[in-house]
């Protein structure tokens, strides 16, 4: 249990190494050691979406992610995301068309969506219903987040 | 939207908009203090039991450990309730649930405070576990020992394992059943529901220099908080300041206190900042859910489908403690009836203690189990008299004079509108004349279903202060968390709009227990409708004030003067002699009136029960509030081989008085339908034993982006209420309350089976097709 690594990954972009202890989940690394809160502990067993950041661009739990894993990888979470063109068309799609209420699983809808983008670059209903059905959202009922999807796909592949 | 308004009825997405997308928002969980503690909390592994001691000796000699609290930290007179003061913010004596907290430890991490807990020894007497109301009322084992001792804000008819007992009665439903023609009557079961708001509970405490608690919390009121941690510690309320972060979401479970007295009191023996945040097992575990109900639903009719008297029945589960149970059982009972012309009414229920969570305020607070039982029966009703649903609905609604059960006036009534647009838009009467909804696929039917309610927005009190500063911009203070739903940004257009001035120009205070005014809590769809007649209120005042300066400096009277748009005082038909804001502020901070404040406060005042017309025996709430009403139609495909039931589409129309943000209200309407969604379909809370078997995400399923259609008709009808800001009521719950009845009568359809538990799962449909229920 105490025996401890140390780790060398990119977090937004800046390189950082950490010693954490080997079963340290990467959503507490970056809330409680880097103070990088925007990816919420919503039920810590990977079924919420609410920590979902990026990991070599692919969209991961980071609450079942062991930062002693991330290894020479590179994590990108909502508090530097906005510098990347979908996330910043997201963001925007997702404001009008009032895709968040309590905002406390958005950044994790935010990632999820980026990283559909990524796959899918115009995708339909039943795509954002598919891709996002990992990420749970209490206060919506999730139309409006989807129409902030597309509308954000739409605008980056007009 | 009205032409003449600026602000009011605008779709403006919520202020803290680009906050939230951005991650900056700071919920509980995000919140750090120098030297801060982690909390941890050891759950009881019993039902019932007596706690005959603790040794703590292993617990507090682990490194780290600051503070270590039991039941004996809390005084016997220090107990918490809102209708029943029966809790102490830990188990003392006795333990009644499984997973009730029974001590707390805060330590210099979360890691050692959750091994220290595991280390506290508590020697437990097991007690016989009664788990169901009925158990409860027979045993002669009571989970409260004294409970007619308890302090009590109501009449409760407290006794042995009874919690609390409601009645309203109006005519004589034995004459009424005497001259019906047909009498119907039916059995219904709800199941417990969690409200899984996406944030879990917690707080966070610490001693100011002063040595007065400040607490930060996840939480629905911060006056609540103070007011249960004062009643909790027996402190006087001036040592205890509670603020709020940023809200993940509540729906009910926020409301009332859950893990803060704790905290608190960790905070004062350790003399630190204390931190603690539940897991989502212990959030299921120690917070509170939706209660479970029995209800019996009997009603007369005239053959030719006149309502004549209706009886309902209802048994509730109360778990442990009492919380705001006595309020669900008075409020649900007052919906019973629904939004009908009935000649002769009794509505009746207990509310039974039982060694279960407590059960607690849920959007819709009771009325979506009655409405389900009420509205599921109309439909059978209709069917049985040959007659279209909405026909025999049509033919009994609330009209003109009629009153709310127990005589109270209805303010406005949108209840036919509803019904119309709902009906209209869906295509009910071509679908009525045959025509499928939409073509089904092979092995499924697809039928719609119609369900129509009533709700209050009201309460207690509320207040709002307006401040205008140096350079003509406000500041509103109210008081009113906004938990999600977006009330900091409606608040701001009503104070915008009652100045004529842009909404960039009104600031929103967070509420903070020493600086903000009374707001009983963001509950009971309350918050547009009551804290925003006190912004009208405070921003009258304000505008008597700019008036009374500008008269000063224009030389006139303040009879001629009107306020125009952008922030200035002109005279009545002179537009151009005008005086700005920026003006007026400077001239009342630095020369001669006084820096320009309005405050307002209220309670709500209208008597739910008139005793010409109604008795009422244990009422909950004297003054309950305007009513909102809802109809709904939802678009069920039910799966032939599995049973499945999915809803494919749903128009609701809801009558909000006005709309003083469309967008927002459309977001209350489809959060509120797929909430209803999960009730109906999805959501239940079971309990294997005394143990709850599923508080986990991975067992416990919310509608997720599949189970929701995305095709959702949003109908806002506007009723003009003339005692609500701009004419506006609540749209919170109501949105809510119709849609689990709405989905059982469309299963029916669809179907041809009526079900009379919820949820309506694949199994149960099946069964019942297959004549087995």
């Amino acid at each position: 249990m105490n025996d401890t690594l140390e780790v060398r990954i990119t977090v937004n972009d800046s390189p950082i190494v950490l010693e954490v202890p080997l079963t340290e989940t990467l959503l507490t690394s970056l809330r409680d050691r880097l103070q990088l809160t925007g990816a919420k502990r919503g039920c810590n067993q990977g079924v919420c979406g609410a920590c979902t950041v990026m990991v070599d661009g692919m969209a991961v739990r980071a609450c079942l992610s062991l930062t002693a894993n991330c290894e020479g990888q590179s994590v990108l979470t909502i508090e530097g995301a906005g510098a990347d063109p979908a996330i910043a068309a997201l963001q925007d799609a997702f404001i009008e068309a009032a895709a968040l209420q309590c905002g406390f699983c958005t950044p994790g809808q935010l990632i999820a969506a980026r990283a559909l983008l990524a796959q899918n670059s115009r995708p339909s209903i039943e795509d954002v219903q598919q891709g996002m059905s990992g990420n749970l959202c209490r206060c919506t009922g999730y139309n409006r987040i989807i129409d902030a999807v597309r509308k954000a796909a739409q605008r980056l592949h007009p | 939207m009205s032409a003449q308004f600026e602000s009011v009825g605008r779709r403006i997405p919520r202020i803290e908009s680009r906050e939230k997308v951005e991650g900056r928002s700071q919920y509980i969980a995000d919140l750090y203090r120098p030297g801060m503690l982690h909390g941890a909390i050891l759950q009881s592994p019993f039902a019932h039991a007596r706690i005959r001691g603790y040794n703590l000796a292993e617990a507090i000699a682990m490194p780290g450990v600051r503070a270590i609290v039991t039941g004996e930290d809390f005084a016997e007179p220090n107990r918490m309730g809102a209708f029943i003061k029966d809790e102490h913010a830990l188990a003392k004596g006795k333990v009644r649930y499984v997973g009730e907290p029974v001590a707390a430890v805060a330590a210099d991490t979360e890691e050692i405070a959750r091994a220290a807990v595991q280390a506290i020894r508590v020697e437990f007497e097991e007690l016989p576990a009664l788990l169901t109301p009925e158990e409860a009322l027979a045993s002669g084992v009571h989970i409260h020992e004294g409970v007619e001792g308890y302090f009590k804000v109501l009449d409760a008819g407290s006794r042995g394992n009874l919690c609390s007992r409601t009645e309203f009665a109006e005519g004589d439903v034995h004459r009424g059943f005497g001259e019906s023609d047909r009498v119907f009557e039916h059995h219904f079961e709800t199941q417990a529901q969690a409200h899984v708001a996406i944030e879990p509970c917690g707080a966070l405490a610490e001693l100011d220099p002063q040595g007065r608690l400040t607490i930060w919390s996840a939480n629905q009121s911060v006056f609540r908080v103070q007011a249960c941690v004062a009643e909790a510690l027996g402190l006087p309320m001036t040592r205890i300041r509670c603020l709020t972060p940023r809200i993940g979401g509540a729906f009910g479970n926020k409301m009332e206190p859950h893990v803060q007295p704790i905290v608190a009191a960790l905070a004062l023996k350790a003399g630190r900042a204390v931190k603690l945040v539940l897991t989502r097992e212990e959030d299921f575990e120690m917070v509170r859910a939706r209660h479970p109900f029995k209800i019996r639903v009997k009603t007369g009719v005239k053959r030719d489908g006149t309502f004549v008297a209706r009886e309902v029945e209802v048994l509730l589960d109360c778990g442990a403690f009492a919380d705001d149970s006595p309020g669900v059982l008075g409020y649900s009972l007052l919906c019973a009836r629904g939004p009908y012309r009935f000649p002769h009414v009794r509505c009746h229920g207990r509310l039974v203690y039982t060694n279960k969570l407590r059960f607690g305020a849920f959007r819709g607070f009771g009325n979506p189990q009655v409405s389900f039982a009420g509205e599921s029966q109309i439909d059978d009703i209709a069917e049985a008299l040959g007659v279209d649903p909405i026909e025999l609905r049509l033919k009994n609604i609330l009209r003109g004079d009629d009153r709310a059960l127990g005589g109270q006036i209805l303010s406005s009534n949108g209840l036919r509108e509803c019904v119309e647009r709902a009906r209209d838009a869906s295509g009910w009467d071509q679908w009525c004349k045959g025509g499928a909804p939409s073509p089904s696929a092979p092995g499924k039917k697809r039928a719609l279903g119609f369900a129509l309610c009533g709700h209050i927005s009201g309460l207690l009190a509320s207040g709002a202060i307006v401040r205008m500063l140096e350079d003509g911009t406000v500041v509103l203070n109210v008081g009113a968390n906004d938990i999600g739903q977006g009330s900091d940004t409606v608040l701001s257009q009503i104070c915008a709009e009652a100045l004529k001035i842009p909404l960039e120009n009104v600031a929103f205070v967070s509420p903070d227990t020493d600086g903000s005014p009374f707001n009983w809590g963001t509950t009971a769809s309350r918050v547009t409708f009551m804290t925003g007649r006190a912004v009208v209120g405070a921003a009258a005042e304000v505008e008597k004030q700019l008036k009374r300066q500008a008269s000063e400096m224009l030389e006139c009277a303040v009879e001629d003067l009107e306020l125009v748009a952008g922030g200035a005082v002109a005279v009545k038909g002179v537009p151009e002699k005008k005086i700005g804001f920026f003006e007026i502020a400077k001239r009342s901070h630095w020369f001669a009136g006084g820096p320009i404040i309005g405050s307002h406060t209220w309670v709500y005042d209208q008597p739910t029960v008139d005793p010409k017309r109604a008795a009422a025996l244990g009422l909950p709430f004297p003054r309950i509030g305007a009513y909102s009403f809802s109809a709904a139609v939802v678009d069920v495909e039910v799966d032939e081989v599995t049973g499945a039931a999915q809803v494919k589409r749903v128009w609701s129309a809801c009558d909000v008085g006005r709309a003083i943000n469309p967008l927002l209200v459309e977001g209350q309407i489809e959060g509120g339908i797929a909430q209803g969604i999960g009730f109906a379909l999805v959501e239940e809370m079971v309990w294997d034993g005394a143990r709850l078997a599923n508080p986990t995400l991975m067992d416990y399923k919310i509608p997720t982006t599949c189970e929701v259609p995305y095709e959702v008709h949003s109908i806002i009808v506007e009723s003009h209420d003339a005692d609500g800001p701009f004419g506006a009521k609540g749209v919170g719950e109501i949105c809510l309350v119709p849609v689990p009845a709405a989905i059982g009568n469309a299963v029916k359809h669809a179907a041809g089976v009526r079900l009379f538990k919820l949820p309506l799962t694949g199994e149960r449909i099946l069964r019942g097709t297959l004549g087995k229920t």
